[in-house]
């Protein structure tokens, strides 16, 4: 019983933690199901013909690399101007900085259903064609603010005194930036960079209303809810989870080798 | 800092130029990502103003005639979906609260080694995509299937049933499933910001603390929560702001009676095609969101969000 009180704390947040994670570990069990019929939401027999041939539903893998595209150039785009914004913001003094930092906070404290709304009649109204570009101003749009809140938050924590040095041993501007400051504020627009890939990558809400006729991978999935989910999305949905764990895992094994080698 | 953009003193005519030109640099750092943020987020704010006001058909076009009217009679219509959306999502933040605490406070202060290994475990399902995640929620609360047996055996439905929170021996198509989709999509932003201002906690306030014979709750209490508060209200703005705004949970999970406001401006702007009525929906619930974020921030009394 006094075990229990003392570790009550570690079994309530593996409990979220198992909550957490049991989606992904179902998405995984039926990937190697064999359905029978349009759905795959109850266990029929084993099965890895989904695995064998992943693309083999129509339509699927083209939304796939669509949306892949999109969301390289989305966090192209917003990592490139988001960048620019947070040093601006962090480095100089000017006026309507706090005018910026609130156009730049509300895209985040907005309920997505209501920008998705809003794009969509400007496009209306300029009579764009929706598709790969109305998707893609979108993109940049929404990841923006999230690039710049992450690269502010790692240039605040820069020492300029760093860059001083580097001016008083003779480094021209460039050459600060390229081999003293890009470096450091790496981490930060490497995180900015890869929250807008996941967000871009993901999103349903904003390109469902700007989309037109275009089917990226979540809407996809979305129509598939409707019409019958094949197995080989479970296939894909679980490949990109071990894609990520095993990149994440990768990056902590090099920062920590680096980490380890610059002590030595 | 100031010593870094502050521009060298002026002695002559060219280094003056200079420093015209280096005044300038903030502004071309500016310019390209405001105007995108001007163009594509603001812009797009006056014309849905400009649409809400608007009367007219599909057919023979829409003109402006400041027909206020439309907000009233959207409101009016869809009540019961704003309430519900509300509802909703405060049920979630509250319940991400819940669950999210213990966890990051786990890996902030009890994970040790595993740290990293289950702060991978909290970020990776972002990268399932969230829809097939939410689709395997439908698996998990099948009619027939574990979850709904056990609540059943334990006498639990019973007990939902009455509140009105299920209907009968089933989750799906209820209330439960639809916040329960909610709680699991956002519970993530709550746990991320609550770790960030979780491990900030210097440990020695906890061991100060029981020095002056604070019991483990009181210092929960005195000093932990007291300074995870940004972490609080960040996470809990990051929840309910996006889970009033969702339609997918319901949709995917709920029924036809469950329907948010997410989905009523969804169907109005792309299957009903009454732009105006859409517009104003997605006004009021702008509205009741930045005004309700607004007077929970001045309550919980912290600015420094972003």
């Amino acid at each position: 019983m006094r075990w229990l009180r003392r570790n009550v704390i570690v079994i309530a947040g593996l409990a979220t933690l198992a909550y957490l994670i049991l989606p992904n570990v179902v998405v995984m069990v039926f990937s190697f199901n064999k359905p029978n019929g349009r759905f795959n939401y109850s266990w029929t027999r084993f099965s890895t013909d989904a695995w064998q041939d992943p693309c083999g539903v129509a339509d699927m893998c083209g939304s796939l690399s669509l949306s892949l595209q999109i969301a390289t150039w989305a966090t192209v785009g917003a990592t490139v101007l988001g960048t620019m914004i947070a040093f601006a913001l962090v480095r100089y003094r000017f006026r309507a900085r706090g005018a910026i930092n609130s156009l730049i906070f509300l895209p985040m404290a907005m309920p997505e259903v209501v920008m998705a709304a809003s794009l969509l009649t400007l496009f209306l109204n300029l009579g764009a064609q929706l598709g790969f570009w109305t998707i893609l101003i979108a993109h940049i749009m929404f990841c923006l603010s999230f690039v710049v809140t992450a690269v502010k938050a790692r240039v605040m924590s820069m020492d300029p005194r760093l860059e001083e040095a580097a001016r008083d041993l003779y480094a021209g501007p460039v050459q600060t930036f390229v081999r003293v400051t890009l470096p450091i504020a790496a981490p930060g627009i490497v995180a900015g960079a890869l929250l807008a890939f996941a967000l871009s990558f993901d999103d349903f809400i904003i390109t469902n209303f700007n989309a037109g006729s275009t089917v990226t991978f979540p809407m996809f999935v979305w129509g598939s809810a409707q019409r019958g989910t094949p197995v080989q999305i479970n296939v894909i949905g679980t490949a990109m989870f071990v894609i990520a764990v095993v990149v994440v895992v990768a990056g902590q094994l090099v920062a920590n080798r680096r980490g380890n080698s610059a002590k030595a | 800092m100031s010593a870094l953009t502050e521009a060298p003193p002026a002695a002559d005519l060219p280094v003056r130029k200079a420093s015209v030109r280096k005044r300038l640099v903030p502004y071309w750092l500016l310019v390209p990502g405001l105007l995108w943020l001007i163009v594509f987020f603001a812009l797009p704010m006056v014309y849905q103003a400009s649409t809400s006001v608007q009367t007219g058909s599909l057919e023979k076009g829409f003109q402006v005639t400041w027909h206020f009217q439309t907000y009233w009679d959207a409101f009016k219509e869809y009540y019961p979906q704003f309430v519900r959306s509300l509802l909703y999502a405060g049920t979630a933040t509250l319940l991400c609260l819940l669950l999210g605490y213990p966890l990051a406070y786990l890996i902030a202060f009890k994970a040790g080694r595993w740290r990293n290994v289950i702060l991978v475990l909290v970020i990776a399902p972002f990268f399932t995509s969230f829809l097939i995640r939410t689709l395997a929620w439908k698996t998990i609360l099948a009619d027939g299937g574990p979850v709904v047996h056990a609540l059943n055996s334990l006498h639990v439905l019973d007990v939902t049933s009455w509140l009105g929170w299920t209907e009968g021996n089933r989750v799906l198509a209820t209330p439960m499933a639809v916040v329960c989709g909610l709680t699991y999509n956002f519970l993530p932003f709550m746990i991320l910001p609550l770790y960030t201002s979780l491990e900030r906690i210097d440990s020695r306030l906890h061991e100060a603390a029981g020095d002056l014979y604070a019991t483990p709750a009181t210092t929960f209490r005195k000093v932990t929560f007291p300074l995870s508060m940004p972490g609080v209200v960040s996470g809990t703005l990051l929840t309910f702001i996006p889970a009033s705004g969702d339609y997918v949970n319901a949709e995917l999970l709920g029924s036809t009676d469950q329907k948010m406001v997410g989905n009523v401006i969804q169907s109005q702007f792309l299957r009903v095609l009454d732009y105006p009525t859409a517009a104003a929906l997605s006004f009021i619930l702008m509205a009741i969101v930045l005004v309700m974020v607004t007077v929970y921030i001045r309550r919980a009394g912290t600015e420094d969000l972003v």
